[in-house]
């Protein structure tokens, strides 16, 4: 079964049962690296995506739900040439230790600055609070939001 | 049998060999070549023998390096750990990565840097005095003369280091001590394929192993017949060893779930019944040990006694990657890509258990998830290893399922503390006693002489995991981890009841005994200081002769306003410190909690003293993160199980701190650029155990005794009270 959607603002097709999870087709034939496993049960966050714009958990969500949809993973928002403001802002408060859990939470918070370009502490954790992070990085990671909407903000208000 | 008694613990007790003393881990690894290449394309390859955990150590060594050889940090590559050309460094724990391998690069660096001036001191006959070295290039009096590159195939590092040379004076230090981002954050926050569990060797199959349902069963039968298997999965076994493989990963773990529905265990209660652990705990066959026993004649021991006992139950590493790893074999040839924390130690273990020579097998590490100690690491990687015997020639990826993780590695250890500790009538101490009850804190691979991995019990002829044994003191103990006081007290016997048993697999996790200890401790400390009316910081500091302790401990006081700090309905403080293994960094904490319906840990105010910081802020994200685990472990965190499995094997039955839970933590770190480097990993976690405690006796003046410390436990420190 052929299922079609948009990854990353790009047309791909996979074939693979409808059922099988959107992780294991992003994982696997689309090779990806960004969306991960961590538990299978909607409890970690380690492998969120973006799904029109809303975070989804991919380890659960079959892949026939996508279709037509557009999905998007830490590889669509931006690359080292080109960084996403999130991910210029992890970089410069150094927020994260062994990151396997960042590339979820950077969609999360992706998620979170378009539709409150503005979140104050509590925003951000509650937008957060269904990514684990056992290194203890929380902290750095609410401060790199911050100051990513803030950069968005100020890039708008340049523009 | 001591605890250290024909074990090797590589890394953690330097040999006494007669050879002249060498920094680190080049005491052991001394020829220069296998630590550092340079290359005439004006690259240096660095050759650490530690692994990246995510703990920055990557970065910080090649810092180090930089320094020492005059190069830009840009031209520093590392190549990470691998048998069998590495340096063998035994095992990345214990906060010795600076130490041990800090050291020694900085040693094979400074030794590289003067061997190469002398051959272009002779060469072009400027005196060696003359010469300095700027990015790589040689300069003397009249411009550049040379270079590392242009030297780069001469051989010049085939040789002994020389204890002789001297590195840089801490002076002259630019790039240590700097916060140099970190080497190895891009490729996380892009996504790229950086992590063990993201190698894709072309054929690569998928497997995924079919665990028992309960400890220590027995594979009776395997059904036939039915469907056939998803994807043209292939069953694999080896005794009680089940695993599937196949093309596609989905399919693996369709498969898995299939087959587990085929196959017949014999089962049997193992374990012992974890409403009575502590009793157990007391009970188990065990061999007795005196940590340090020491008497003063001339001292009273009338006055206050405060005699308590501290339980914590096991505790597991939790990571949030789950244990991967991918092997092939070829030709009698077996090649392992693994996370673990030691390629020479998983090496020896897997050749025990697959019996084959540790020549024929080639470990490589690759990053993975943090581990925070012993996980499944090395079992994950005899898994493949397994699998892919069955399949020769294809590389073989196995990851772990969540309910592996949790329910299947190995756990730290339960511990009973008792502690009976008197003060004089000035409230002074006069005696300390404490009894440490605990399974051994690790059965890392490769140190006994049966093997240490899960499945090694399971398959045909396979042994059961030895019960864990605990280093010994001088390096760094196990249970008995930070059981010494630093406090002045004349009279003190510690003693250290090792169980002999081991129905709960125990191993190595971030700061093994510490936690408990320091809690007890700290804890014992607080309570002494209430009963002679004393401020538990004062009263601290009244007992401390080691002014870096009492710097630390004075610098989170302040920072957290301890001295004028004002009572409020539900809210308490509580202090913590130690110097981790009495050995390593100095940490106190000072935590502020808010009894609620829950207890929350609402601030963190942590000071450290690590000697010379590599990278600050790589210091201070280890302060952080080892100071929110000890918050997860104090607040929430417990092996849950019944007779026969471990049932808190998903995250809704071993919850660990979330966003919302985590306080907000502030770090100052005192300076000492001329003290040798001490690692920061581990320091921060038992000293917030032991505040979080003191800060719930501060807001609702009750002592809590068993981890953690939740509505229940606290329940019952009331009744008891």
């Amino acid at each position: 079964m052929t299922t079609r959607f948009t990854l990353n603002g790009t047309a791909v097709s996979v074939d693979l049962p409808g059922e099988v999870s959107l992780l294991h087709a992003l994982r696997g034939p689309l090779g990806l690296s960004g969306p991960r496993y961590g538990c299978g049960a909607e409890q970690c966050g380690t492998c969120m995506v973006l799904v029109e714009g809303t975070p989804r958990y991919a380890c659960t969500l079959a892949l026939d739900a996508v279709e037509g949809k557009a999905v998007r993973t830490v590889e669509g928002l931006g690359t080292p040439e080109a960084p996403h403001p999130l991910q210029a802002a992890f970089l410069a408060e150094q927020a994260g230790q062994c990151g396997f859990c960042l590339p979820g939470i950077l969609v999360s918070a992706a998620a979170l600055l378009d539709r409150d370009p503005d979140p104050d502490d509590a925003a951000i954790r509650a937008a957060l609070d269904p990514h684990l992070c056992r290194c203890g990085s929380h902290n750095r990671i609410i401060r790199a939001v911050r100051r990513a909407a803030r950069a968005m903000r100020e890039g708008r208000a340049a523009a | 049998m001591s605890a250290g008694s024909g074990m090797d613990f590589r890394g953690l007790v330097t040999p006494e060999d007669g050879r002249p003393r060498l920094p680190g881990s080049l005491h052991t690894n001394r020829r220069l070549s296998q630590w550092i290449t340079f290359h005439a394309d004006g690259r240096v390859t660095i050759r650490p023998g530690k692994v990246e955990l995510g703990q920055g150590i990557l970065t910080a060594l090649a810092q180090i390096a930089a320094d020492e050889l005059d190069v830009s940090l840009a031209r520093i590559g590392v190549q990470t750990a691998a048998t069998p050309d590495s340096p063998n460094e035994g095992v990345t724990s214990g906060s010795l990565s600076v130490q041990d391998c800090g050291s020694a690069l900085r040693h094979a660096c400074a030794n590289a840097r003067a061997i190469h001036l002398q051959v272009a001191a002779q060469k072009t006959g400027v005196p060696l005095e003359a010469l300095r070295v700027e990015d790589g290039t040689f300069f003397g009096p009249a411009g550049p003369v040379g270079s590392y590159w242009a030297q780069a195939d001469d051989a010049l590092l085939e040789c002994a280091a020389s204890p002789e040379v001297k590195a840089k004076p801490p002076s002259a230090r630019r790039i240590a001590g700097t916060s140099a981002p970190r080497l190895d954050l891009p490729d996380k926050v892009f996504g790229a394929a950086r992590f063990v569990h993201d190698l894709r060797l072309p054929g690569m199959l998928h497997a995924r192993v079919v665990r028992p349902p309960a400890r220590g069963a027995r594979l009776v039968e395997l059904r036939e017949g039915g469907p056939p298997l998803p994807g043209g999965a292939r069953v694999v076994r080896d005794g009680s060893f089940l695993a599937v493989v196949a093309a596609a990963e989905h399919d693996a773990e369709a498969a898995a779930a299939r087959l587990a529905a085929r196959v017949r265990w014999e089962e049997a209660d193992t374990l012992p019944d974890e409403r009575a652990l502590a009793d157990w705990l007391r009970e188990a066959p065990h061999e007795d040990s005196v940590v340090i026993e020491r008497a003063a004649d001339d001292v009273a021991l009338a006055g206050q006694t405060v005699r308590t006992c501290f339980f914590r139950p096991p505790v597991a590493h939790a990571s949030v990657g789950t244990c991967c790893a991918v092997a092939r074999w070829s030709g009698g040839t077996l090649e392992v890509w693994t996370h673990s924390q030691g390629v020479y130690n998983l090496r020896t273990d897997l050749a025990k258990v697959l019996r084959i020579a540790p020549e024929r097998i080639l470990v490589r590490h690759v990053e993975g998830a943090g581990c925070y100690g012993h996980n499944g690491a090395d079992d994950v990687a005899l898994d493949a290893a397994l699998v892919a015997r069955a399949v020769p020639d294809q590389p073989v990826r196995v990851l772990w399922s969540r309910a592996e993780e949790l329910g299947w590695s190995p756990f730290s250890s339960a511990m009973l503390v008792e502690v009976e500790a008197t003060a004089d009538a000035a409230g002074n101490l006069v005696s300390w006693r404490c009894e440490i009850i605990s399974n051994g804190h690790s059965s890392r691979p490769g140190r006994m002489q049966d093997p240490t991995l899960l499945s090694g019990a399971y398959v045909e002829g396979g042994v059961p995991v030895p019960p864990s044994i605990n280093p010994p003191i001088a390096g760094g103990g196990g249970a008995q981890r930070n059981a010494i006081p630093l406090y002045r007290i004349p009279n003190l016997r510690i003693g250290l009841r090792r169980l002999t048993v081991m129905p709960l697999r125990t191993s190595a996790l971030r700061g093994l005994g510490a936690p408990v200890n320091v809690w007890a401790i700290e804890s014992t400390m607080d309570e002494l200081a209430a009963r002679a009316g004393a401020d538990p910081v004062e009263f601290r500091l009244r007992h401390l002769d080691d002014p870096r302790a009492a710097e630390v401990l004075r610098a989170a006081a302040e920072m957290a306003g301890w001295a004028g700090r004002a009572r409020r309905e539900g809210v308490g403080m509580g202090v913590g410190f130690a110097r981790y293994k009495n050995a390593s960094a100095w940490c106190a904490v000072v935590a502020e909690i808010a009894a609620e319906a829950t207890v929350r840990a609402t601030r963190l105010w942590i000071a450290a003293d690590v000697g010379e910081a590599i990278n600050p802020d790589g210091v201070a994200n280890q302060l952080e993160g080892g100071a929110i685990h000890g918050v997860s472990m104090a607040l929430k965190e417990a092996v849950r199980f019944d007779r026969r499995r471990v049932t808190s094997d998903s995250w809704e039955t071993y919850p660990i701190l979330r966003f919302s839970e985590v306080p907000v933590v502030q770090t100052r770190l005192i300076q000492r650029p001329d003290q040798p480097p001490l690692g920061a990993g581990e320091c921060a976690l038992a000293p917030s155990v032991a505040a979080i405690a003191g800060a719930i006796r501060d807001a609702l003046g009750v002592r809590v005794r068993a981890m953690p410390f939740t509505p229940e436990t606290i329940a019952a420190a009331m009744d008891a009270a």
